[in-house]
Formats: structure tokens, sequence, C-alpha cells
């Protein structure tokens, strides 16, 4: 029988164990994870990662499509159904080294990056059930790899003899980084913070993404020959152009992020005990402000106090999560549209709920209530209902009129979004950008309207995702390396 | 790191600090600070730029012990080193032509005035400058205006040295004596910097005071530092650090510089205790203290 023959086929070259029609019927293996009401308390990461059997088992289920949609769908190209074999022979190393040809970040991918709408999004196995754990086997791979690998072995590139500045360690800029590196270009990251990572460290919670994690993988590209300066404001320390004439660069690339708080420009959010969400988490990612004495950096105290979030993202997410660890007595999130529309990963929502974290969708703040001291007291918000789809697709909230209530609340985190910060555009003549003051750049190269310059990630594209924007980084080391090589610049507008 | 190359009390409890930060020390303007943070667990705090050595390398800092994170600097020696500097940060000051300028700086304010008054100075100003302190003691860079102001006037509270008042007493004298004033700078503490812009805003003469409310990044990206500026609300690292005097919400940025007072106060006292714990027997048990937040070094 023709069906027999192919799962033979399959069997000798894949050593998978287990035919094709049985692994359909495999359940998805879930991760390990504490308790709710463990992690509720404590800033400890909340997944636990897959054992070695389980992660075996989970490999085991993967179709070895001839065409993997998975591999295609990730922004970085991930050759997902090859890695995943390597896991069923039990070659992890080899996996580790397979999924490193795409991605320089895979223990931070595995942990962050949103599957459900990449890799795993058009998984067969969706059909018949749930999709193949992609990110948790990347996640598996890149810790194991972590324990057994001897930095000592990279081989460095043989140099090129060509010098790029990278700008901001974020997630495009340390993929950019590591992609230059391995063709032998010398790689120098600036960053303005004190600490290698951007977002990855001052935005995403220890519980989610552990600052221990970024440090390995920072030191992985240190050890690949990735130089790193901290402390450097690139606009205000030194200019693009001075990187570009007095420093000796032959390409730069600008990957700075979207990082500029926004505010709703209500009453009130002056009032002490209003946060951004860049500020809130920043105190406690960057800060360590929830280990404050032992750390210098202050935070209010939120034990027992009522807390709420502006927002359905994972910032706004990752902030109310984090409250509800400082102690906070209810943590609320506050979401103008419906939870359908809600931004946030689906397993945030989840482990969010799971936490004790109440949502109260479709409602926002109209005004922020005080004492006489300037502190907050409350929240006036307005009831909302869904009108026609907006800009965005998704469909608009329409305040209900006399559906106002008081929320009171002593602190209110605002996680509505982020804009561009604009001190590298306001001081790099000739770099345009659009009507938002986001640098225009290429879609293919990633290079900008200025020569030897491209940018990526959120200061092109505004706020999205690690894994998009770390896409953007590798089109711009390709793009950068092409340049460094021909020595062609296409000088049509960008 | 960035290494202290020579530190020194300029009055009691205000320390001159010159560190090595060549990247800063070259692209300095007047009007712009840094922020520093000492060791792994330090806070970022901002600090003024008094001026800085382009040729050498080299930036100085005037600090002022407040609090926990001023105290333990201003224990540091030359040859000790801050782990963080960024810098410089904010916007310089407007240096143009006004006419005459008065540069008003109160206590340690005046380290942050005094570039700007220098090169108002070098852009063909007329400077008069006001420097005031509580006492004889906390008057600094008195030589340092002088050399570029073409007048300088000070003040004490406690008329234990020149004229007894306030750097605002000696601003009424002058409006009133009918002395031309094209523009005011004032930089010292708030409640200072409140009265000199209620004072100019019924003369209508230009002012602009330099804000330092609570910040982390310094970069825009936290909004902490956010100043309610004619109700909107501006970021004084990035937008500032100067702003018009007369369309600052001072009240707003006195309360929200009192966000954290419990947890400064906190920190404040337990290193006091930490101190006085090493005190007696440091020499002879030179042992580990259990310390909070940045450790004081074993000197």
């Amino acid at each position: 029988m023709t069906t027999e023959k192919t799962v033979e086929k399959v069997k000798t070259k894949s050593k998978n164990p287990v035919p094709n029609r049985d692994r359909i019927k495999m359940p998805r293996q879930h991760m390990p994870e504490q308790l709710p009401v463990l992690r509720a308390k404590q800033f400890t990461e909340v997944n636990l990662g897959y054992p070695e059997e389980l992660a075996r088992q989970e490999a085991i289920r993967c179709l070895e499509c001839a065409k993997p949609t998975c591999v295609n769908d990730c922004p970085v190209g991930v050759k997902v159904k090859d890695f995943v074999q390597l896991i069923v022979e039990g070659k992890y190393m080899e996996a580790a080294a397979k999924i490193r040809e795409d991605n320089v970040l895979p223990a931070i991918t595995g942990r962050v990056c949103p599957q459900e709408d990449h890799c795993e999004a058009g998984c067969l196995l969706k059909k018949k059930g749930e999709s193949l754990g992609i990110g948790y086997l990347e996640r598996f791979v890149a810790d194991y790899e972590q324990q057994h690998f001897d930095l000592s072995t990279i081989v460095k590139a043989p140099p090129t003899g060509k010098k790029v500045a990278i700008v901001g360690s974020g997630p495009s800029g340390l993929t950019a980084a590591g992609d230059l590196v391995t063709k032998g270009h010398a790689v120098h990251v600036f960053e303005a913070l004190h600490e290698i990572g951007g977002v990855l460290v001052y935005g995403i919670p220890e519980f989610r993404l552990p600052k221990r994690i970024i440090r390995q993988q920072v030191d992985y590209m240190r050890a690949m020959g990735v130089v790193f300066e901290t402390d450097v404001v690139v606009g205000r320390t030194v200019t693009i152009d001075e990187l570009l004439e007095e420093e000796g660069y032959d390409a730069v690339f600008i990957g700075t992020g979207a990082g500029a708080p926004q505010f709703m420009g209500i009453p009130g959010e002056h009032l002490n005990g209003v946060y951004s969400a860049n500020e809130f988490l920043t105190r406690i990612n960057l800060m360590h402000a929830y280990e404050f004495p032992k750390y210098d950096e202050p935070l209010l105290d939120f034990r027992g106090k009522n807390v709420a979030v502006i927002g359905g993202g994972n910032t706004a997410l990752d902030a109310i999560r984090s409250a509800l660890r400082l102690g906070a007595g209810k943590a609320y999130v506050l979401y103008r549209r419906s939870e359908t529309e809600m931004p946030a990963r689906i397993e945030e929502v989840k482990h969010a709920k799971e936490e004790g974290i109440e949502f109260q969708v479709l409602a926002a703040p109209v005004e922020f209530l005080s004492d006489d001291k300037g502190w907050l007291t409350g929240a006036r918000c307005i009831k909302m209902e869904l009108g026609e789809p907006d800009a965005s697709g998704r469909r608009r909230p329409v305040p209900i009129k006399g559906s106002e209530y008081v929320v009171p609340l002593a602190v209110a985190i605002m996680a509505i979004g982020t804009s561009a910060n604009p001190i590298i555009q306001s001081t790099t003549p000739g770099l345009k950008t659009n009507k938002w003051g986001y640098i225009q750049a290429s879609e293919t190269t990633q290079r900008t309207s200025r020569k030897g310059v491209f940018a990526g990630g959120d200061i092109v594209t505004g706020a999205a995702t690690v894994i998009l924007a770390m896409g953007a980084g590798r089109r711009a080391a390709k793009g950068i390396d092409e340049y460094l090589t021909t020595g062609q610049w296409e000088e049509q507008p960008v | 790191m960035f290494k202290i190359i020579h530190a020194q009390f300029i009055a009691p409890g205000i320390k001159r600090f010159v560190i090595e930060a060549p990247r800063i020390a070259r692209k300095q303007q007047p009007g712009q600070f840094v922020i520093l943070r000492i060791c792994e667990q330090g806070e970022r705090i901002p600090l003024t730029i008094e001026k800085s050595d382009p040729e050498h390398g080299t930036v100085n800092i005037v600090v002022q012990s407040i609090g926990k994170t001023t105290h333990l600097l201003n224990s540091l020696e030359a040859g000790d080193s801050i782990l963080d500097i960024v810098g410089p940060l904010g916007k310089p000051s407007e240096i143009a032509s006004y006419g005459t300028v008065v540069a008003i700086g109160g206590g340690v304010g005046t380290a942050m005035a005094y570039p700007t008054a220098a090169a108002m100075k070098r852009a063909g100003n007329k400077v008069i400058s006001i420097i005031g302190g509580r006492n004889k003691d906390l008057v600094i860079l008195e030589d340092e205006m002088k050399e570029v102001s073409d007048t300088v006037f000070v003040t004490t509270d406690d008329g234990s040295y020149a004229d007894k008042g306030l750097v605002t007493d000696k601003l009424r004298q002058l409006i009133e004596n009918g002395t031309r004033i094209d523009l005011v700078l004032a930089v010292g503490p708030i409640p200072m910097m409140r009265a000199v812009a209620d004072m100019t805003r019924k003369e209508n003469i230009r002012t602009f005071v330099s804000l330092n409310p609570i910040m982390i990044d310094g970069t825009g990206m936290c909004g902490g530092c956010r100043v309610l500026v004619e109700g909107k609300s501006e970021f004084a690292c990035v937008d500032g650090p100067e702003f018009d005097a007369h369309r600052v919400d001072f009240a707003v940025l006195v309360q929200r510089n009192a966000m954290y007072r419990d947890a400064e106060k906190r920190s404040m006292d337990e290193y006091r205790q930490q101190v006085e714990a090493k005190k007696p027997e440091a020499k002879q048990a030179p042992t580990e203290v259990v310390t909070a937040g940045c450790a004081l070094e074993a000197k």
C-alpha cells in the first residue's frame, strides 16, 4: 500500500519511531509551570521548560511535512523541521547549531516569541488537535546548549576588515550583530543603558525571561567577537555622522526601538501613583526595585493596594503581573475593547487569569482622581461597546453614555503603546522619517535614506514583537554585508 | 568604569569630582547633565555637569550630599571608579545674544548656572550673576562666577557673608533699580526657582529654570521625569532640563519629587547605620559589614 510505503520512507530518513498516523493522535506535551499560587508571589520564571523526555515525546509528533509552513512562517527562517528531527535523534547540540544558523537568540525566542502567530500557526497537527510545541522545543534545545556548550570552542570568521556600528542592543541589534560577526565584520554594539539587551532587559520581566538567559546569550555573542559598549546614547554621546566619519565605521545599523511612552492625555496623569509601563517595568526589571532595599532604586509600596494597568498588550500583562508579585491586593486589566481584540499572547492572558488578575474589558479611564496631596485615589472609567472596524481592522470601542463608574486605585500603569524616540532622527541630517517620526527603511535591505545607514525593528515599524525585530535585524545584516562586499549603494528613495 | 581623577570638597557636604569620561567631555554643552550609577545595586541619578575638558577627556560634576546615593558618592576619592556615567543628556541651554542676562544660582545649583553663564558671556551678553547659600560656607563657585560675569552678587540666608537675604531679594533690587534685564536663568531649590518665576512673570522678563525631577534612563524612554508645562506633560530629560519658568507647574514638580520620600528615608537611615557600624573598628577589623544596596567601599 502506498501509505505504508510513504511511512517506511519517512522512517528510514527521519529515524522517528512512530508512524505518521499515530503521531497525529499524540497529545501536545504541556509546558511544566510553577503553580499559580506560588508564582503570583515571586518573580522566578513561570515556565519551567521541558525535561529531555517530554522534549523527545513532543518532537516525535512532528509530521515532517514536505513543504513545512513553520519554516516559511518564521520571521528569521529557523529550519524548524530539521532541528526538531535532530531532537528526535537525541542530537541536541546539533539541533542547537541548526537553530543558530538562523537565530542567534534561541533561548530568548524560545520564551517570548508568539509562536502561535508564526511557526505554529500553519502546523498541520493543528488540523487534528494542537500544533507542535515548536517554541517549547526551541527553548529546550537552547537551554541544553547553554548547559553543555563550551564558548571557547567558537571559531571566529576570518576578518573582512570592515567595521559596523550597531545602535541599540535590543532584539534587532543583537540579531544584526550576530549575523554580521559570523561574516567576519568587526561589530561594535552601542547601548544607552547600563545593561545589554534593550527591551529584553528593561521591558520583559524576570518571570517570563530571566536576566541570566539574556546575559548568557550576550556572552555567547561576545565569544563570537561582538564588542559591546554601554552608557552611550547615540545622538547625544556620539552622533551617527561621527561614527561614520570620525570613528571609521563602514556602516551603521539603527535598532533603537520605539521607546517613548504614550499617555492618554486625560486629567490626572501627572499624579503620584500613575506610571508609564516603561517606567514601572524599568524600575523592576533593569533596576531591581522589587529587591529594594538590597537594590537602591525605589518603588511605591504595592502591598494590599488596588492596581490597574490600562491596555491589553503583552506589556500591559507584564506590568500587572509584576504588580501582583509586588503584593497588590487587587490587580486589574482595564482594556477598552473586548478580550477577542486583545493583542496580548494567549498564554499570557491564561497565565494572568490563573494568577488572579481581574479583566475589566470594554472599559477605559477618562480621568484620574486624587487626594489633596496629589496622590492617586482612583480612576473614573467609562464603559465601551464595539462599533465598526477601525484602521487596524479591529472593532472600534465606542463610549456608552452615562456608563461612568469609579475604580478605587492607588496605582495606575499606562500601557497604551509607545512612539518613536526622536534623539537619533533629530541629530542625523538627511535621515528620512515618516509622519509619526519612525525611520524610513527599505523592506528588503533595511537601508535608509542615508548612505551606509540601515535601520530596523520598532524604530522603523512602530511597536511590534521581538521576533519581527529580529527578522529586520537579519535582513539588515544581509543588506549591510552586501553593501560592504560590493560597495554598491542603491540610490533609489526608500 | 569611569575613573575619578580628582575629588575635593568645595563646601561642607558639596564635593567636586573630575572624572575620566572622554566621550562625554567631547560633547558636553552648557545646560546638560549626566546620569550615573555608582555600583551594581545602585540607583541611577541625574547630576549637573559643571564643565568639561575635552583635551584631557574629563568632566566635572558637583555633588551635594542629600540622600544615600549622594552621600555614598561623596565618600569616594580620587582613584575610585564609578560604574556607569551616561551623557551628556538633555537639551543644551539656548545660548544667544540676548543683551543682559541674569544668572541665578542657589546652593549647588550654581554649578549648573555656571557653564551657561560662561557661554552667555562668550556670546556677548552682559552677565549679572546672583549666587546664594544658606551661610558663608555654602556659597560655591564665587571665583568661577566672577571670571565669567560682569557683576556678581552674593547673598546668604543668615548674613554670615556678603548680603543677608535671598537671591530673589537681590533680583528684586535689580528690577526696582530699573536695571535692564533681557533674560533670567535660575537654577537651585524649587522654592527659589518658583519665587524667581513669580517675580519675573510680573515684569515680563523671559526666564529659564533648570529642573531636576526624578529620572531613570534619561533618554525619554520611561517618562518618570515628566513635568507639567502649561497643563501638558513634558519630559525633563529630553524636552528639558531647561524650561520656560512661567509655564512650569512647580506644585506638581514638588509633589512628584516627594513620591519616594519614605523609601529614600529608609535608604538613608540604613546607610547612616552602616557608616556608624564601620566607624570605630574600621581600622582594626576591616570585616565586611552586610550592606544594603551599594556597599561602602572598604577603605
